[in-house]
């Protein structure tokens, strides 16, 4: 347990308060490259995601394009872009890498959340005069926000374990202090230094399930309470008389 | 009125749905569609307010083209009951109903006090306003849908099998409400069911169709009773099978009624005597 120790020592070491990038501002640029990448993709893969849930048309393309995009490995479409988009435009580089890895999974989350609602429910909303765009805001898109929620949770999990490559390419994010370790053998740090982005998803990813819960519709909620409760029995009084 | 002339739909696959149909509903009375499922009755009906287009042929309402309207527009002014309610699984009991009312932007004060007026009508609780549909029973669903359907006072009514995922107390009822509701309100209903004996109950015409939507026959339920047009007409209302052939037997204290099966389905009572 020493290296961990040890790592932890590093962590609230009054030594990260200063150096070359110290401890706070590392955790806020690794965040706010999750937090950016994230809401770009989700700027994009929202709105495609609902068309394609609304309309049922080009599913297959966006099955494939996902699919594809997870193939890419995220290392090489880092360093490939840096060296594409040059490197004056490094923080731009490494963000669009991240963008193309958040977008497969929030797109999935947005138009499966739109084909999974019940087809009668849609049907009764067309038949009772909604526009196609009221169909798609007030039925569809509610009702399949858990799901999009949770495209959006795999995404940002995604996302912020792959921000660390960033600092590869430039003093960013708690990867940098695991590029910096492995250069000069400092165990120590790069444990701590990972220690933190696991405590960062972990974050993450409790609010988001929060959030998912919350984004439950009431109405899909209520009905099932009822049924999921544990049945109380009543206990029997000691004075019950013995069956005879 | 609603006046179906030479309509035919074909789905892109080739199958005829509906083949050269032709029917006048007439007005503020109830007109029920009945077959087997497959017959295109629901097609037929879902052709009125467009959420079905025809391939060939014309629909009109009081002698305009439902194609000459705006279908959104159409659709709100129909009030339209489907098989399992449709309802908003996310709103509540009054948000449910009020839906057309609030999508037409009407005062929300107004809104909510139709709202209550309707559950009133349809025999709902209004402790049940604030509920959410899966809270409800399925009958109480389909009285919702029926109020939903109510809601902005259409002079058309299209009901699609309302009454077939309920249990048959629960359908029974139903089917004496909406009789009531007939009554009270007046409208046009175009009523479609593949059971018979709710066709003869709700219907003042009643149309039996065969696949491809074709009309076997078309009339009041007692004209169908009494002369049935041909076999699979007289089969399909029961008096091939036995439940509506009678006849008589002499008791002790006077005539009755006997099914095929010898149950006792009804007292003879003379005329005048």
């Amino acid at each position: 347990m020493n290296v961990f120790a040890d790592a932890i020592a590093w962590i609230f070491s009054p030594d990260r308060a200063s150096g070359a990038l110290p401890l706070s501002e590392a955790i806020w640029t690794h965040l706010a490259f999750t937090v950016v990448s994230v809401a770009v993709a989700a700027l994009i893969a929202i709105p495609a995601g609902w068309l394609i849930g609304h309309t049922g048309r080009g599913r297959e393309l966006a099955v494939a394009l996902s699919g594809a995009a997870r193939a890419v490995p995220s290392f090489g479409l880092v360093l490939l872009l840096v060296l594409v988009l040059g490197v004056t435009h490094k923080v731009g580089a490494s963000t669009t890498a991240f963008v193309l890895l958040a977008i497969p999974p929030i797109l999935a989350g947005a138009y499966s959340g739109v084909e999974a609602v019940d087809r009668r429910v849609i049907d009764g909303a067309r038949g009772v005069g909604m526009t196609e765009a009221q169909i798609l805001r007030t039925v569809e898109a509610p009702l399949g926000l858990p799901l999009l929620i949770g495209g959006l949770r795999s995404a940002t999990l995604q996302v912020v374990a792959t921000v660390t490559l960033a600092g590869y390419v430039g003093n960013w994010g708690l990867g940098f202090y695991i590029v910096q370790g492995i250069q000069i053998r400092d165990f120590s740090q790069i444990l701590g230094a990972a220690l933190l982005i696991v405590v960062l998803a972990l974050v993450l990813d409790a609010l988001f399930a929060l959030l998912q819960r919350v984004a439950l519709p009431r109405g899909v909620s209520a009905g099932r309470a009822p049924e999921n409760e544990p049945v109380r029995r009543r206990r029997r009084g000691p004075t019950a008389p013995a069956p005879s | 009125m609603i006046e179906f002339s030479s309509v035919s739909k074909t789905y892109p696959d080739g199958t005829a749905a509906v083949d050269d149909f032709s029917l006048v509903i007439p007005p503020r009375k109830t007109t029920v569609l009945v077959g087997s499922s497959g017959c295109g009755k629901t097609t037929l009906l879902r052709m009125i307010n467009r959420m079905v287009e025809p391939t060939a042929g014309t629909i009109e309402i009081d002698g305009e083209s439902v194609m000459d309207k705006d279908p959104v527009r159409l659709r709100r002014g129909i009030g339209y009951v489907l098989q399992n309610g449709g309802l908003l699984p996310h709103h509540t009991v009054l948000d449910n109903v009020t839906t057309v009312l609030r999508l037409e932007r009407a005062p929300r004060a107004a809104a909510r006090d139709r709202a209550f007026e309707l559950l009133d009508t349809v025999g709902l609780d209004p402790a049940l306003a604030e509920r959410y549909p899966s809270q409800l029973s399925g009958g109480q669903q389909q009285r919702v849908g029926v109020a939903r359907a109510l809601a902005a006072d259409p002079n058309i009514l299209l009901m699609d099998e309302p009454f077939g995922a309920v249990d048959p107390i629960v359908r029974a009822e139903l089917q004496t409400e909406t009789l009531r509701l007939q009554r009270e309100l007046n409208k046009t209903i175009v009523f479609v069911t593949h059971d018979i004996d709710e066709a003869f109950l709700l219907g003042d015409q009643v149309v039996i169709l065969s696949k491809g939507a074709d009309i076997t026959q078309i009339g009041t339920p007692s004209e169908i009773i009494e002369n049935p047009a041909d076999e699979f007409v007289a089969n399909f209302v029961g008096i091939e099978r036995g439940t509506r052939a009678l006849h008589t037997k002499r008791t002790g204290s006077g005539t009755v009624l006997v099914d095929a099966a010898g149950r006792t389905q009804g007292v003879l009572v003379e005329d005048g005597a």
